[in-house]
């Protein structure tokens, strides 16, 4: 696989490690009252889709950028890659 | 009729006529005491202990595609018992002693050959830590040897032992691990239970589940809904979208595993070896192909295919630790999809919709467990406990704490 970096150019799959499904970086709020089920949510339940799937994936071998990868699951065909800081601005996190 | 040699004598005298199909293809029926959906090894061996440990024969096995299409036929065919934590050991064990006495149970020939199970080691740490699993291991009921160098090498005279990054230092050897034939595992167990009744339907994919009022009564298929008094789902690699339809989450990933054949070669390997350095192992198959295999892709993909990073990355640890290996061509490689659990570790358990069970999440170490997850499945499915084995096999375990975690790498399924 080839992942398209939005700064980079294409790079081999070999530069990169994944870390999985692109909702880690949703982390819950530690205050919320429910806060304990949310978080086991969140670090252990998994939707797993056999199609279009978003996950992290970090340039490790590269510039050590964090980036969210819309993938097929079925086909391994990449479809969008952002920069995961672009994605949590886009949310309203960070400045 | 049962195999036996005189009936191949017999056979052979006669033209071979007599053999007849090793199950029927019955139509399935509109209720069941119990449902089975998944026809590989462990959805099978399921059916077969339901019917031979608990007298359940009016047993339904559903089956999406043929039998044994799933990760029966796609593994290394390792069998062993070396695992350290308590959660496992004691399960692995059991399969073990059932593999021993496979072939018996079944009257089928799954080529149960235990010729041995090595792990080298590189450091003292890595001594240090086989011989506590060794001992874990003799503690369990099963058996375990550590050996010194001069002890591998006598052995294995083969491996690159003055390695100038990981030379071999020792190794934990379980004598009763070895391996199976695969396909042979699935035949056998199917064959068996047909023979005590239970019906082994094929192309009848499970496209949801009957629940009323929060209680399965069974499952809707593609040939039309079938009642059950219980229902037992063990679809490894599709279990996240099959237990979906249940509105079920649940702590998996799916991922591919990727192996290997080379061409045939006269014997070269006495058993099982594994590298410790990395992640490599590799055994002999009867027709004399080195079967090998190594890590996961490690990303979530239902393509049974994978990509060459890791091929490099397995065929690195096999020349590092073998590098006669690289005089072999590679015929054929494939890629299976296994559940990878949060902990690396296997679920059965109970569901919270009452009279479903679960079973999965074996991460590639499903083989060897068919036997006794067969077995601890049925205990579970019949009596509606878990059997003292597989107790610790929660499907909440994260939630309470109690995670089973072999490798210590936390909550990351690629790292398992």
């Amino acid at each position: 696989m080839i992942i398209d970096h939005p700064l980079l150019g294409p790079r081999d799959i070999a530069e990169f490690i994944c870390l999985g499904d692109a909702v880690l970086i949703e982390r819950p709020d530690p205050a919320a009252g429910d806060a304990m089920d949310r978080f086991h949510d969140w670090l252990h339940l998994r939707d797993n889709p056999a199609g279009e799937h978003r996950e992290l994936w970090y340039h490790e071998h590269g510039d050590r950028s964090w980036l969210v990868v819309t993938r097929d699951t079925l086909t391994h065909e990449i479809r969008r890659v952002e920069l995961a800081r672009d994605v949590a601005r886009a949310r309203g996190r960070g400045v | 009729m049962g195999y036996s040699a005189f009936r191949i004598v017999r056979e052979a005298l006669t033209g071979h006529r007599g053999w007849k199909p090793a199950w029927r293809d019955p139509e399935p029926k509109a209720e069941y005491d119990a449902v089975v959906v998944g026809g590989g090894g462990h959805g099978l061996a399921t059916a077969f202990y339901l019917a031979r440990e608990h007298g359940l024969a009016n047993v339904a096995v559903l089956e999406k595609g043929w039998l044994g299409s799933g990760n029966i036929g796609r593994n290394t065919t390792i069998i062993r018992s070396n695992y350290l934590l308590p959660g496992n050991q004691p399960f692995y064990e059991w399969s073990m002693k059932l593999w021993e006495g496979l072939e018996q149970a079944l009257n089928f020939n799954a080529m149960v050959s235990q010729r041995g199970v090595l792990n080298l080691c590189h450091s003292d740490a890595q001594r240090d830590a086989y011989a506590r699993r060794g001992n874990a291991m003799i503690m369990s009921g099963a058996d375990a040897v550590l050996l010194d160098r001069d002890g591998v090498r006598r052995m294995c005279p083969f491996l690159d032992f003055d390695n100038a990054r990981f030379p071999i230092t020792g190794g934990l050897w379980q004598p009763r691990g070895g391996t199976a034939r695969h396909d042979a595992v699935a035949w056998g167990y199917a064959r068996a239970a047909d023979r005590r009744g239970v019906d082994i339907v094929q192309n009848c994919e499970v496209t949801g589940f009957l629940i009323e009022g929060g209680v399965c009564r069974g499952v809707e298929t593609t040939r039309g809904p079938i009642r059950a008094r219980r229902v037992g789902v063990a679809v490894a690699g599709s279990s996240s979208r099959v237990m979906a339809l249940a509105g079920l989450r649940l702590p998996i990933e799916s991922h591919v595993l990727q192996a290997f054949v080379t061409e045939g070669l006269k014997p070269v390997l006495p058993g099982v070896v594994t590298y410790g350095a990395g992640h490599f192992y590799v055994s002999q198959s009867d027709k004399g192909g080195l079967v090998f295999g190594g890590d996961l892709d490690g990303y979530n993909t239902y393509a049974q295919r994978g990509n060459l990073p890791v091929v490099e990355d397995v065929c690195e640890g096999g020349m590092a630790m073998m590098p006669s290996i690289g005089r072999a061509r590679v015929l054929r490689m494939w890629g299976g999809v296994v559940d990878m659990s949060m902990d690396g570790s296997p679920i059965i358990d109970r569901t919270p919709v009452e009279g479903l069970f679960f079973n999965g999440g074996w991460c590639y170490g499903g083989f060897k467990a068919t036997p006794a997850s067969g077995w601890c499945f049925a205990h579970l499915m019949a009596t509606g406990d878990p059997h003292p084995v597989a107790a610790a096999m929660r499907l909440d375990r994260f939630r309470t704490g109690a995670p089973i975690d072999e490798r210590g790498a936390g909550p990351q399924p690629n790292l398992h």
